[in-house]
């Protein structure tokens, strides 16, 4: 069963309604959030739990635990939310969504979840791509503001809570969390090293917690409608709904709001018009933004779209951004793309991904081509593991898993490649 | 405290202390490119990773905190292949170079690439080319061999405390420079060179000279400025080739000032390596026997002796002696006229100690830049200051490069301080009040017997020991401005060019005894030709009056010989012969050689006026300040480029 | 180095952004507006030249206003995608060039502004000053792919055609409204959302 209207948060997904503080509380947002906030912190934090809800950024950390990390009691230091808005994997464009139609979702769950930290401040930090989003970001903070739902005693909470919008300026890595906290705080966004984790030390050396857009906005719909009612969606561990972004070879690109654990090929053919000639085309498919390996049609025919089921197929939910890629894609060549974006986006900290990503590139360079040796394919897929697991953040390990994905599963299509360079060379050379 | 397991071996560690210094403490050795104890954490290099229990991935051990009941392994296959690969990266783009490097046979990443590279490379692209950067005369680039570890760029923002080093760009583009092109401002530049773990940063005096097995290592002290430096000269054929500091925790910790690091070149310069002698009002070269029975002869009536400010203890002792058996009193070691009297040592030493800086709350700074008289001194003051400590300074407004307001002396700066410290520099003695100054200062560093507060800051290593050794005008004796203008019929100048030697009287008969020949020199009826700092056994004391030996790194130049054998000699000649053969011997006759110094009883200094004269700029000139310096052109250089900063990246 | 100009003011309308921006950051962390004024710097100079760079004088002003050593600044200057170091056409054509954009035919939309601008390629500026190409990385609207960026606008669902009668538009004065040039109610799949149609 697909997931009814009546259960989706974001009903504003596509900006068919103003995204105005007025339009907003007709959606029932800004319902109540006072009676919320004065439940406490231990009751939020407990509800966000029992939701299941597990962050939405990509890496599926538990949203209820994180917040629990936050110290109880205050050191002097103040706290902070910031809230990653510096949506930038290749393939992920939902934030967006949420942003510039439905900003208020994110306003009331800043608020909420800053309550619920002890958070004195929040800071939205949204790609500087996103010019227009983070005007209408602005707009929308400031009429929360002007209605008293930000500030001195909050929508009448009794908490004081300040709101800001912070733009990035043009870097994937500012969307790891202490590369952004770094950003914040007017520097290179370089990884910080862990420990001590952003709960301990984070923006300004402040407990800090950084959670994605879409995990702050579902906030105050699970908290308004039970966390039971959140958990009733997907499987066990993987609850609640879910923005996808449906892109590549299907007939209807698009982004749409559905039930964790929806299977891979209904989420295609109900909302994007299904896979570009037919679901017999499909060649493979990208689950979950750039950073997860891709999966053959094979294991798309039924593959589950949850965290837990595409773990087991060695890919990810990620940010549920949908790559599919029919019959007639140069997989060699979207990897190596994906392989130059790496590259691109490295921060130049780590030796291994400094270094790492630019060799990868130029030989997956040379496999688009085929002009290399099959033994390289080996060197190759060896170099990936020399880089993954040993830099400071985990922007490497994204880097190298798509390279290891077409490895894993399209090996013969590189092979192949390499002997028509090699018999197209060779019959030049005997010429 | 916290128990961590290293491959077996139990150590105990301060909670908070890194893997890498358990490791360390358990003999492990870890490889290690971006780490420096002494500068931030900044774990990029990736080279240090060891495994821990439990741990999924290995960890970065210069960053990782131990936990108590840790375990970690630094020999597994997980750690091999982890540091191989990470030296695989570091090589790809590494130009490979190392026949034409001058870091070459002490590079950091050629002796890992021993343990763990291969002999040859799977990478099949174009390695990536980096502009060089020109950041002034004293470092060569080849960023090409830069492995962005940022060492350099934490130096010159954390210790030298000069944020004009950085990495811009990102990824495999970044680059590491000053981005506009400008000579560095520090005068602790030279401790890139030593701090960067490839042959990125070089020296650019040594380009292409010398490989470190050729060089004969001499241990010495660096008396170009009064902190006591300990150095370590690099000869190969009677010639310098290179200086490098030694590490010492009390005094410079590893750093070393450019002054002392880059003007070696001067010793080859200008130098006096014979005898000379005036005849008819020129001078000409001479025998040393003509230039002793010169002396014999015109050496007499009032006689006077001043030495200068880079001596060598034993050579003061030996003119002091000489002079005591010449009956004369008329003895100074103030060339600028400076009220200290050397009585109690206390008035004249930095009694805190250079570490004891780390150990004050409040730091006064009267009359003295430390930036530019010392700044290995400098950067510990900054360091405390990163740690706490409050400092201001009285005189003109400058860039110290830590945060210090500039107050005046009557401002109660240092009033509730725990640890008050003050620094007052030598050069504030020499002004008309210098008397006032120093009881005024040393009443502000309200001395107590456990916490001695009030420091002296000397400008050159030779001026405590002269201080030390009494060499101030005896009972009855004359200053060094009453033997000027005829104050005396026979002035004897030890390496002294500190003052105008137009101030010495016309008729005055004038012996030079030193190593170049500078103004004072030009003046001299005779020139004995001594030996340079490098160039002798000698004894010497930093501005904390810490004994501090040198030996002899390459020989003095032609005739010139040792100064004390010279005077000794002299002494022959005069009819007047110093019991002493032998350095030994000579050494002997002084309790201050044997590392004996009397007790520092703390006495005020006699009250004094002060005046309302304004404190005067340092002068911004660091890198020439005496006949060596003057006579190097990479100090000249230096000097130059601090002019014209854009202009000196030519 | 000839386009870097010998000095830089912020203008009134920066200074009155300015005041806004700095009140955000805690005091004595200053240091984060250098983003946002970063940022100011271009736009004014796009304002006030045409040509919306970050000159090096700037961020010079950027590191004296925010008590931050140059180097710092040039450190972020450089580090972040969007800050121009060098002179810009008038307008900046950035064809996002990552996968699913070229899944959907980027390369067409980087040809039609060779074609239509009068550009070699990327890190070309047109002869005429108009336009500056570059390539950029995926700029979050993949659903609407392929996308071309111009200036602060995003124009999606664009083909050959498409993106040249845009480029043919800024040739002649207009400034054609950002959003899919297809007429799709933004994310939502052509012809119309068919969720949230319920009620």
């Amino acid at each position: 069963m697909a997931l009814h209207d009546k259960d989706r948060i974001f009903t504003n997904l596509y900006g068919t309604k103003p995204w105005n503080l007025a339009a907003a509380q007709m959606r029932g947002d800004w319902d109540g959030t006072a009676a919320i906030i004065q439940k406490g912190r231990d009751w939020i934090v407990n509800e966000m739990k029992e939701s299941g809800l597990r962050g939405r950024g990509g890496a599926g950390f538990p949203t209820g635990m994180k917040w629990s990390f936050m110290p109880k009691a205050t050191d002097g230091r103040p706290c902070y939310l910031v809230v990653n808005a510096d949506e930038s994997e290749p393939g992920t464009c939902k934030d967006r969504d949420i942003i510039r139609h439905d900003p208020h979702k994110l306003i009331e769950g800043c608020l909420i979840a800053g309550s619920a930290m002890g958070a004195s401040a929040g800071y939205i930090y949204i790609r500087g791509e996103y010019a227009h989003e983070a005007k209408i970001l602005q707009a929308a903070i400031d009429e929360a503001y002007g209605a008293g739902l930000l500030g001195k005693n909050a929508a009448g909470s009794g908490y004081d809570y300040e709101l800001y919008v912070h733009r990035g300026a043009g870097a994937y890595i500012c969307g790891e969390e202490t590369a952004l906290i770094e950003s914040l705080e007017g520097k290179k966004g370089m990884p910080r090293m862990k420990p001590p984790f952003p709960a301990a030390v984070g923006l300004y050396g402040c407990p800090t917690t950084v959670n994605n857009v879409e995990t702050i906005a579902v906030a105050p719909t699970i908290l308004r409608r039970g966390a039971s009612w959140f958990a009733g969606f997907g499987r066990a561990k993987n609850s609640g709904t879910k923005i996808f972004c449906l892109q590549g070879h299907v007939n209807k690109p698009c982004n749409v709001e559905e039930e964790m654990s929806i299977p891979l090929r209904e989420l295609i053919d109900r909302h994007a018009g299904g896979v570009r000639g037919g679901w017999d085309n499909l060649l493979a498919v990208i689950p979950g933004g750039s950073s997860t390996p891709m999966i053959p049609k094979s294991v798309c025919d039924d593959v589950l779209m949850d965290f837990d089921a595409l773990r087991e197929h060695k890919t990810g939910l990620g940010t549920a951004g949908v790559i599919v890629m029919d019959k007639s894609t140069d997989l060699i060549k979207a990897i190596q793309r994906l392989s130059a974006f790496y590259k691109h986006e490295s921060c130049g900290q780590c030796t291994p991904c400094r270094e790492g990503m630019g060799w990868v590139n130029r030989v997956m360079l040379r496999m688009v081509e085929g002009r290399a040796e099959v033994s390289e394919i080996d060197v190759l897929e060896q170099v990936t593991r020399q880089i993954e697991g040993h830099t400071i953040c985990a922007l490497a390990d994204g880097g190298v898993w798509p390279v290891q994905g077409l490895i894993r599963h399209f090996r013969p299509m590189m092979e192949e490649r390499i002997a028509a360079y090699s018999a197209a060379h060779a019959v030049m050379a005997a010429e | 405290m916290a128990k961590v397991t290293v491959d077996g071996i139990e150590v105990e560690v301060p909670n908070g202390a890194s893997v890498l210094q358990a490791c360390e403490l358990a003999g492990a050795e870890i490889p290690r490119f971006c780490y420096h104890e002494r500068l931030s954490v900044a774990g990029n290099c990736r080279m240090c990773l060891v495994e821990v229990e439990k741990a999924p991935k290995p960890v970065a051990s210069c960053a990782y905190p131990v936990m108590d009941g840790m375990k970690v392994f630094t020999d597994t296959p997980m750690v091999r292949n982890a540091r191989r690969g990470v030296m695989e990266f570091l090589l790809i783009n590494h130009p490979l170079d190392c026949p034409i490097c001058d870091q070459g046979g002490e590079c950091d990443l050629q002796d890992q690439a021993m343990a763990y590279g291969k002999d040859s490379s799977r990478f099949q692209e174009q390695k990536r080319v980096v502009k060089d950067k020109n950041i002034g005369p004293l470092i060569k680039t080849v960023m090409t061999r830069c492995i962005q570890c940022t060492r350099c760029i934490r130096f010159a923002t954390e210790v030298a405390g000069v944020p004009e080093l950085g990495a811009t760009g990102r990824g495999e583009s970044m680059e590491v420079g000053t981005y506009v092109e400008k000579a560095l401002s520090s005068e602790l530049s030279g401790n890139l060179i030593d701090i960067c773990p490839v042959g990125a940063l070089t020296s650019r005096p040594y380009a292409f000279v010398s490989r470190p097995w050729e060089l004969t290592k001499t241990d010495s002290i660096d008396v170009l400025d009064a902190t006591g430096t300990p150095i370590r000269i690099d000869t190969r054929g009677g010639e310098v080739l290179r200086i490098l500091p030694r590490q010492d925790e009390a005094i410079n910790e590893e750093w070393m000032g450019d002054r002392g690091r880059f003007s070696f070149d001067g010793l080859k310069r200008r130098r006096l390596d014979r005898p000379w002698v005036r005849r008819n009002g020129k001078l000409a070269p001479a025998t040393w026997a003509e230039a002793f029975s010169e002396i014999a002869a015109r050496f007499r009536g009032r006689l006077g002796a001043v030495v200068g400010d880079t001596v060598d203890a034993e050579a003061v002792f030996a003119l002091k002696s000489l002079m005591g058996t010449l009956g004369s009193a008329n003895l100074d070691c103030r060339q600028a006229g400076e009220a200290i009297t050397g009585t109690h040592r206390a008035h004249h030493l930095f009694n805190t100690g250079i570490a004891g800086i780390e150990a004050a709350d409040r730091l006064l700074i009267i009359g003295s830049n430390p930036r530019l008289e010392a700044p290995v001194i400098n950067a510990r003051i900054r360091k405390a200051t990163l740690a706490g400590l409050k400092v201001a300074y009285v005189g003109p407004a400058t860039d110290l490069t830590y945060g210090a307001t500039n107050v005046t002396l009557e401002t109660d700066f240092l009033a509730g301080a725990e640890r008050p410290m003050v620094i007052l520099g030598r050069a504030a003695l020499a002004r008309p009040d210098g008397a006032g100054l120093l009881a005024r200062a040393w009443e502000m560093a309200t001395p107590t017997p456990e916490w001695n507060g009030f420091n002296l800051l000397h400008a050159f290593g030779g001026q405590v020991a002269a201080l030390e050794l009494g060499f101030v005008p005896g009972p009855g004796g004359l200053d060094l401005a009453a033997m000027m203008g005829g104050g005396v019929d026979a002035l004897w100048l030890l390496g002294a060019d500190g003052f105008d030697p137009a101030r010495i009287g016309e008729n005055t008969f004038v012996v030079y005894q030193g190593h170049h020949g500078d103004a004072a020199a030009a003046r001299a009826d005779v020139i004995l030709p001594g030996a340079a700092y490098t160039e002798k056994d000698g004894t010497w004391l930093n501005t904390e009056g810490r004994m501090q030996r040198a030996y002899t790194a390459v020989l003095p130049p032609g005739e010139a010989r040792e100064d004390w054998k010279i005077l000794r000699a002299a002494s022959a000649a005069l009819g007047k012969p110093l019991p002493f053969d032998t350095l030994e011997q000579l050494r002997a006759q002084h309790p201050l050689f044997a590392g004996i110094v009397p007790d520092t009883a703390l006495v005020a200094p006699p009250a004094g006026a002060l005046s309302d004269l304004p404190f005067a700029a340092a002068d911004k000139n660091y890198w020439q300040v005496d006949p060596i310096t003057r006579a190097s052109p990479t100090m000249a250089a230096c000097a130059q480029a601090a002019q014209t900063p854009a202009m000196a990246a030519e | 180095m000839s386009d870097e100009p010998t000095s830089f003011v912020f203008d009134a309308e920066a200074e009155a952004n300015i005041a806004k921006i700095l009140p955000r950051y805690p005091a004595g962390k200053q240091a984060s507006a250098v983003i946002p004024l970063l940022y100011q710097v271009q736009y004014q100079m796009g304002r006030q030249t045409g040509s919306a760079w970050v000159p090096r004088v700037a961020m010079d002003m950027v590191a004296e206003r925010l008590g931050m050593a140059p180097i710092r600044v040039y450190e972020v200057a450089s580090f972040y995608f969007m800050f121009n170091l060098k002179k810009m056409g008038r307008y900046h054509l950035q064809v996002c060039g990552t996968t699913p954009c070229w899944l959907r035919g980027s390369d067409d939309v980087l040809r039609a502004c060779k074609d239509a601008g009068g550009l070699k390629g990327y890190g070309d500026s047109s002869a005429d000053g108009l336009f500056t190409l570059s390539e950029v990385e995926c700029m979050g609207a993949c659903v609407n792919a392929p996308m071309l960026c111009i200036d602060e606008d995003y124009h999606e669902d664009l083909n050959y055609e498409r993106t040249v009668a845009l480029i043919e538009a800024l040739k002649s004065g207009e400034r054609p409204a950002p959003g899919s040039s297809i007429g799709r109610q933004t994310s939502a799949p052509e012809g119309g959302p068919i969720v949230l149609v319920e009620g």
